[in-house]
């Protein structure tokens, strides 16, 4: 279910750390956005800065761009400190922030050659460029259009292709699909899935889980300013309360109880049922041997089925298991988010 | 000198992303322009005849000021578009890119300059047609266009800090014209200052738009006072040390607070 997407041949080759967050703290009046943060970003990857609305998200890709300077700790991005070498690392990177940074009164052709300039690839180099990434983009028929008369959609995607203008080796997407329809949201995913070749790095906030889970190599969780859990999607899944489960249902709903006994031996105390709608769910440790299992059990005493499944984890149950709190869930940080 | 030539590139191209826009949104350029058409034809025929002015037609005393008043209200657009820009997720795309740090500002110091430009010979060419005429020769006419220019450029980097500081569209339109009216009013542009009460000819004498008025008497017309004309010694130290003053203050200011705006 997760790795489908993603095209990392050069995976092992990438050895290096793309970005070492060492202690970062900011706040903004009494708001503590950002408490202490470590973090390591390996080459070649896409890492998921997953978090609510508030959690400190784009305040800390905007440290990491050197958009904002923090009160305290050390980072470096692509091997430059952030505070002492912001020129250096400004070459080597790509923001696409929030919202779609392009200019509505020039074209999107314009737009794409005006930030290979700014990059420095000279005149024919921008508008070589310029022309590769509206194709890639399926922008090539809008590309002599202004801005102005583009989709959401349509801007999204000119403005991800500023960002890759310059080749660079590490991306910083703010959020990039809030605000997308699914068609476009799942076309943005494809670009994105194949952005990490050549230890090229991609670094996203997102506060999809299904996002994160899609995308991305490794995933931390935030909340309230915190880093509260980093690992692969499956390791997070694996720790925290996101564990396979068999779900069943029953096709009649007084039969509950007695199904209940029949299965308590298979569950080592953690089943949950719901006596109205005949519904139990029960770990899954043993893997899909247990389905047989529970069928033989429950058949053996006439009692009818009318569902049954194996479910996998879902970063929901982890972000909820983890921070007790839903993660689309809007928290009181959220006013003072950006500056 | 390779990042001096990539600095020069980076204004180069953020000149040129703004006199697109100008061109691409005529409105307000062409709204701008009637604008002060409009004023320059109605101060003509409304007060003209009322403000005597030694016999010589009002609008040979009126169009070299009201030269250095297109160039005021023209430095407060810049507020505006500066703070339409911060207002956008575009400066956090520009700030991110290796560009030259001055580039961002100067880019569109120097787009301004060019619609000043513009502008003043648009206002040149309605004065002719109201009757004005040159009574110094081309070359000094041509300098006093360079010098007004130079003026807005400086009033410019004026507006470039209002615009930077209140980063709000709308605060920054009225904030232009806090400091514009007294400026323009209050200066040799509409009346002699003679006329004016005597606490208030202190301010209109060292008012820079009296001295760019001034400069542009002389060098459009001579400096024979019964023809409008001045005398440009008087006027032209005093501009340049306006300038350079306004110049001086303003580009640091400027300078801090777009740095400011990683805090």
């Amino acid at each position: 279910m997760t790795s489908n997407l993603k095209v990392n041949p050069a995976k092992s080759d990438c050895s290096q750390d793309a970005i070492i967050i060492e202690g970062i703290s900011k706040h903004f009046g009494k708001i503590q956005a950002l408490d202490n943060i470590s973090l390591n970003v390996g080459e070649g990857i896409v890492f998921a800065l997953l978090g609510p609305n508030g959690s400190g998200k784009t305040t800390l890709i905007r440290i990491l761009t050197t958009l904002l300077i923090p009160d305290g700790g050390t980072a470096s991005v692509g091997g430059f400190d952030i505070r002492k070498n912001a020129a250096s690392i400004r070459p080597i990177i790509g923001l696409a922030g929030q919202y779609p940074a392009v200019d509505e009164d020039l074209t999107g052709k314009e737009n794409l050659e005006m930030i290979g300039q700014l990059y420095h690839l000279g005149n024919n180099k921008s508008r070589t460029r310029a022309g590769e990434l509206l194709i890639t983009f399926d922008l090539a028929d809008a590309g002599n259009r202004r801005v102005k008369t583009y989709s959401g959609g349509m801007r999204r995607r000119l403005d991800l292709a500023a960002t890759l203008v310059a080749e660079p080796k590490i991306l910083f997407l703010d959020e990039p699909t809030t605000g997308l329809d699914p068609r476009s949201r799942f076309g943005l995913w494809d670009v994105i899935g194949k952005l990490t070749k050549d230890c090229h790095t991609v670094f996203l906030t997102t506060q999809y889980l299904e996002e994160a889970d899609r995308l991305a190599d490794k995933i931390a969780i935030m909340d309230n300013g915190h880093i509260i859990r980093v690992g692969t999607p499956a390791e997070l899944k694996g720790c925290c309360g996101g564990e396979t489960r068999v779900k069943l249902k029953l096709a009649d709903p007084n039969q509950t109880r007695q199904a209940l006994d029949l299965l308590r031996e298979l569950s080592k105390d953690q089943m949950n049922s719901n006596s109205e709608t005949g519904d139990i769910s029960l770990p899954a440790d043993g893997g899909t041997a247990i389905l047989s299992d529970v069928v033989r059990r429950l058949d053996a005493s006439g009692i009818q089925l009318a569902e049954l499944a194996l479910t996998q984890p879902t970063l929901d149950d982890v972000f909820l298991a983890i921070t007790g709190h839903a993660a689309e869930n809007v928290t009181a940080v959220d006013a003072k988010k950006t500056k | 000198m390779e990042k001096m030539s990539a600095a020069i590139s980076d204004i180069m191209v953020m000149t040129r992303r703004n006199v697109t826009r100008y061109i691409r949104l005529p409105q307000l350029l062409v709204f701008n322009a009637m604008l002060n058409v409009v004023l320059l034809l109605l101060f003509n025929y409304v007060f003209g005849g009322a403000i005597q002015k030694g016999g010589i037609p009002y609008i040979q005393y009126f169009l070299p000021g009201f030269l250095a008043q297109t160039v005021v209200f023209g430095s407060t657009q810049t507020s505006v578009g500066i703070a339409e820009d911060l207002s956008k997720g575009l400066i956090d795309r520009f700030r991110s890119l290796p560009m030259a740090r001055p580039a961002f500002l100067t880019g569109r110091v120097i787009a301004d300059g060019i619609r000043y430009a513009v502008l003043i010979l648009l206002m040149i060419g309605v004065g002719l047609a109201a009757g004005f005429r040159f009574g110094n020769g081309l070359v000094p006419a041509i300098m006093a266009v360079l010098l007004v220019i130079l003026f807005g450029v400086a009033l410019t980097w004026i507006g470039v800090f209002i615009g930077i500081s209140v980063k709000n569209q709308e605060t920054a339109q009225v904030a232009g014209f806090v400091w514009v009216f007294p400026l323009v009013f209050a200066s040799s542009l509409y009346v002699p200052i003679a006329t004016m009460p005597h606490w208030l000819q202190y301010f209109a004498n060292v008012n820079p738009v009296t001295s760019m008025a001034g400069v542009i008497r002389a060098l459009f017309l001579g400096s024979n006072p019964a023809a409008g004309g001045a005398s440009l010694t008087k006027y032209l130290w005093q501009i340049l040390v306006w300038d350079a003053g306004l110049m001086l203050v303003f580009i640091p200011l400027s300078v801090r607070r777009y740095v400011q705006l990683a805090k």
